[in-house]
């Protein structure tokens, strides 16, 4: 079990004991047009890179199946992945194949948004503060009487998400299932994840989304950011909810390479993340004083290419709910606060969970499977041999680092629906979630079945 | 799309090619008879040939101004200025109005359809941010230079291979790909295609036995091969430090795919319709198959086969903006797609800036077709 964790470690104090320059310094790196590709950006643009002797190309792609193929086959190095995808990879949903992450780039910055048609349904229903304002965080109980008037006229209410292993996928049936509304299970049979769903999920690119809402082919979507605060300013839909309410400080983006790529080349996968550890650090520096610079430089066309004024709005410290309505959202994007680089394995082990829970695991596991399949997948001893390498070279503080952490996060209940989430027990925390399968429970010619 | 359409249409006139190639050289042709009297012979021929040439690179409405300013019938040049020059002009002068005042009023989520000045303001932002790229190149190039020599003064033996500069691509990269890729999948598209074609002409047992695959394969959209392309291209091109990027062999081979039946098709028909006379003759003299072939054969069919070639140039040049944009791969295709994901206020006539430059690289490869096709073929059918 430990066995890739000590190979890991080995390489590592090998790499160390060289003392030398990367392996590989010509380097491709993909990235998907969203703000917190960010760390990406920042440590080209400040020449963290080329501090560390890699010479460093980005590159945007298409949608997160090319970016994982990509990097499967070679032709990227390296990666802004969602932290479902080296987990999905390594547990077969999908493509199958290893690949690791020693850096997780951001917490929160995710919200889902409805049309304008949707909105107008539910809008009579919200709870107001004082200002007449909708009071936050909106239940999905709140989508009900529209999924009445949609089932009334005999349509289907469609959402869409980024890919089945999304974070954005996972938060949205989270938050639908914390409402009562049942998002659908995967199973063997049914890879659209679709049976038994209240409301249709499919996925759809990030970049495309105000698009395909505004084209009326789904009715709300979940996204990463600036595609949330582009529907207001497009004026076709309307954000609801943001992830930091759905889980407060859940991890979002990793930097994946493949298992190939990390055992080759340590050195390089150290200085990789030195740089983005910087970039992170200078994200978050000053109390948020950096990112207006940050927001533009994504907003140039090589980057994430929206208005300045689009991703300023979520990358400052607010958040732009319906028109008009910007409210303070401090840590709508962390980059470096809260240990948010570190990848402790309960954050791995959390969408394992969610994977399980919707049936794109179809059996049951025991505790001990999570806990080995986290430490195939997320490599904090990486992280933590380049922090150490940042402190030494007196680029960071050690106080801002978890140096002894044993890979798992305190026991949390940051949840909408309240439930305590402890990465050690992954299956007693899935039998106290509302919906989904628990235990041996499985999928069976559309019903669930077993216990 | 409708490429694979358009394909065919294009197609459906390469049959009829030798008319319309000829109706495309004539506008000399058609100028009124010359009657003057030479004063001065030579360098009346000179200008002759050059308005000739000049003719073939699209600028054929300065043989009415020379002629005039040679004190030819003025009545009749006019009238030949004005179809050369003044109307096209006239027209694009509408179609500019036209644009700009329709373009004001189609409202997108992305704001108000760029208008003609609009366009024109990016395309400067392009080239500004062009010399931008290539000041950071200089200074990319400096820093590592300095990197390198101070490496190499701590140990002599580092590794000094200089980093190709690693910032994004410009528009005019991005053009100079495309371009490259073109040529690339035409170039291999013409070396498959005209033997074929000559086969399939000479011999009528291979042109039973090509053409139903011809038929099969030659209204296929890019769009379905290029998935097809990708899986193979990365299973069979491995290796370490391969000469070519994937992406530029995926694309280079889903335009010759493409771009290939036009070729095929017309250099088939041209020498299939060789005079039989001539093969008579050779007959008579007892000329050997290689020279009936090198000879007679493919010279005279040589007309047919530019045209097909011409035809499958333009072919390849739509399919590959298709194919770039789908597969992601480098080139104007990706540039219009990435521009169309990033939504911001600009996007859109940064997007124009693409069609026009498009269509006037598709402009100028066909005039460049022209050319040579008029500089390698002879005779009447011209």
């Amino acid at each position: 079990m430990c066995a890739s964790a000590i190979c890991a470690l080995f390489a590592i104090t090998n790499a160390l004991a060289a003392g030398k320059g990367p392996e590989k310094e010509q380097l491709k790196l993909g990235f998907i047009k969203l703000t917190d590709m960010a760390p990406l950006a920042i440590a080209y643009e400040k020449g963290y890179f080329e501090d560390e002797g890699l010479y460093v190309t980005l590159e945007p792609q298409a949608n997160w199946k090319v970016i994982l193929d990509r990097v499967i086959t070679g032709e990227l190095d390296g990666a802004h992945m969602l932290a479902g995808q080296p987990l999905g990879a390594s547990v077969g949903i999908g493509t199958r194949a290893d690949v690791v992450t020693g850096f997780s780039m951001d917490l929160n910055g995710n919200a889902i948004t409805v049309s304008n048609e949707v909105w107008a349904m539910m809008k009579s229903g919200l709870a107001t503060d004082e200002k007449g304002l909708p009071r936050h965080p909106i239940p999905a109980t709140a989508l009900k009487p529209a999924l009445e008037k949609f089932r009334a006229a005999g349509k289907s209410f469609k959402m869409a998400m980024v890919f089945p292993v999304s974070t954005h996928n996972y938060e949205l049936r989270y938050w639908l299932a914390a409402g009562g509304i049942n998002p659908g299970f995967y199973s063997p049979s049914d890879v659209t994840g679709q049976t038994r769903a209240d409301i249709l999920i499919s996925v759809t690119p990030p970049p495309q989304m105000p698009a395909t809402l505004e084209a009326g082919t789904i009715n709300g979507y979940s996204v990463g950011e600036p595609w949330n605060q582009q529907a207001i300013f497009k004026g076709v839909g309307v954000p609801v909810i943001t992830d930091y309410e759905i889980w407060k400080n859940n991890p979002e983006k990793v930097f994946g390479v493949t298992k190939a790529f990390a055992d080759k080349n340590p050195r390089t996968h150290i200085a990789l993340i030195k740089a983005l550890t910087r970039a992170a650090i200078w994200l978050d520096d000053k109390g948020g004083a950096n990112r207006k610079e940050a927001a533009q430089i994504l907003s140039r066309p090589e980057y994430v290419g929206a208005d300045y004024r689009v991703i300023a709005n979520s990358m400052t410290g607010t958040f732009e709910y319906g028109r008009g309505d910007k409210r303070a959202l401090p840590d709508f994007n962390v980059f470096f606060r809260y240990h948010a680089n570190h990848p402790f394995y309960s954050d791995a082990i959390w969408y394992l969970t969610q994977m399980r829970r919707w049936g794109q695991i179809p059996d049951g596991k025991p505790d001990a499977w999570y806990v080995e399949t986290a430490k195939k997948v997320y490599l904090p001893e990486v992280f933590v041999a380049a922090a150490k390498e940042l402190v030494a070279e007196k680029k960071a503080n050690a106080a801002d680092f978890d140096f002894l952490s044993d890979g798992f996060r305190a026991p949390t209940k940051d949840f909408i629906d309240g439930v305590e989430y402890d990465g050690r027990k992954p299956n007693a925390y899935i039998e106290k979630l509302a919906l989904g399968l628990k235990g041996q429970q499985k999928i069976e010619s559309g019903n669930v079945v077993g216990k | 799309m409708s490429s694979a359409s358009n394909v065919k249409a294009v197609e459906g006139a390469a049959l009829a090619a030798p008319a319309l190639v000829a109706s495309d050289v004539a506008p000399a042709a058609n100028a009124p008879a010359v009657a003057s009297k030479p004063r001065f012979p030579r360098v009346n021929s000179a200008i002759d040939a050059s308005i000739r040439a000049l003719s073939l690179i699209g600028l054929g409405f300065l043989q009415p101004i020379v002629c005039m300013l040679r004190g030819e019938d003025p009545r009749a040049h006019m009238r030949q200025l004005w179809l050369d020059l003044g109307a096209p002009v006239l027209a694009m002068a509408a179609f500019l109005l036209l644009w700009s005042q329709v373009s004001q009023g189609i409202q997108t989520s992305l704001g108000q359809i760029p208008g003609p000045a609009a366009v024109w303001e990016q395309t400067k932002a392009l080239w500004a941010d062009h010399q931008v790229q290539r000041e950071k190149a200089v200074a990319f190039y400096e820093r590592q230079e300095k990197r390198n020599a101070e490496r190499q003064a701590e140990d002599p033996a580092a590794d000094m291979t200089v980093r190709k500069y690693t910032g994004k691509p410009t528009y005019i990269d991005q053009i100079f790909t495309s371009l490259k890729t073109v040529f690339a999948g035409f170039l291999l598209a013409t070396l498959i295609a005209v033997p074929l074609g000559i086969l399939c002409g000479v011999s009528k047992t291979f042109n039973a036995m090509f053409n139903p695959l011809i038929q099969l394969f030659k209204p296929v959209s890019p769009l379905a091969w290029l998935p097809i392309v990708t899986m193979i291209v990365s299973a069979v091109y491995v290796s370490a430090d391969p000469m070519f990027e994937k992406s530029f062999i995926n694309s280079a081979i889903t335009v010759t795919l493409c771009s290939l039946w036009p070729t095929v098709i017309n250099t088939a028909v041209g020498v299939g319709s060789i005079d039989r006379d001539l093969l008579n003759v050779a007959r008579v003299l007892r000329l050997s198959k290689t020279t009936q072939l090198t000879k007679l054969v493919f010279p005279s069919s040589l007309p047919y086969i530019f045209t097909g070639m011409r035809l499958s140039l333009g072919v390849g040049w739509m399919v590959l903006i298709a194919a770039e944009m789908l597969a992601q791969n480098p080139g104007l295709g990706k540039f219009v797609w990435d521009e169309f994901q990033n939504g911001s206020s600009e996007s859109l006539s940064r997007i124009m800036v693409a069609v026009f430059t498009i269509g006037i690289i598709g402009f100028l490869l066909d005039r460049v077709m022209l050319a040579l096709q008029s500089a390698f073929t002879y005779g009447p059918t011209r």
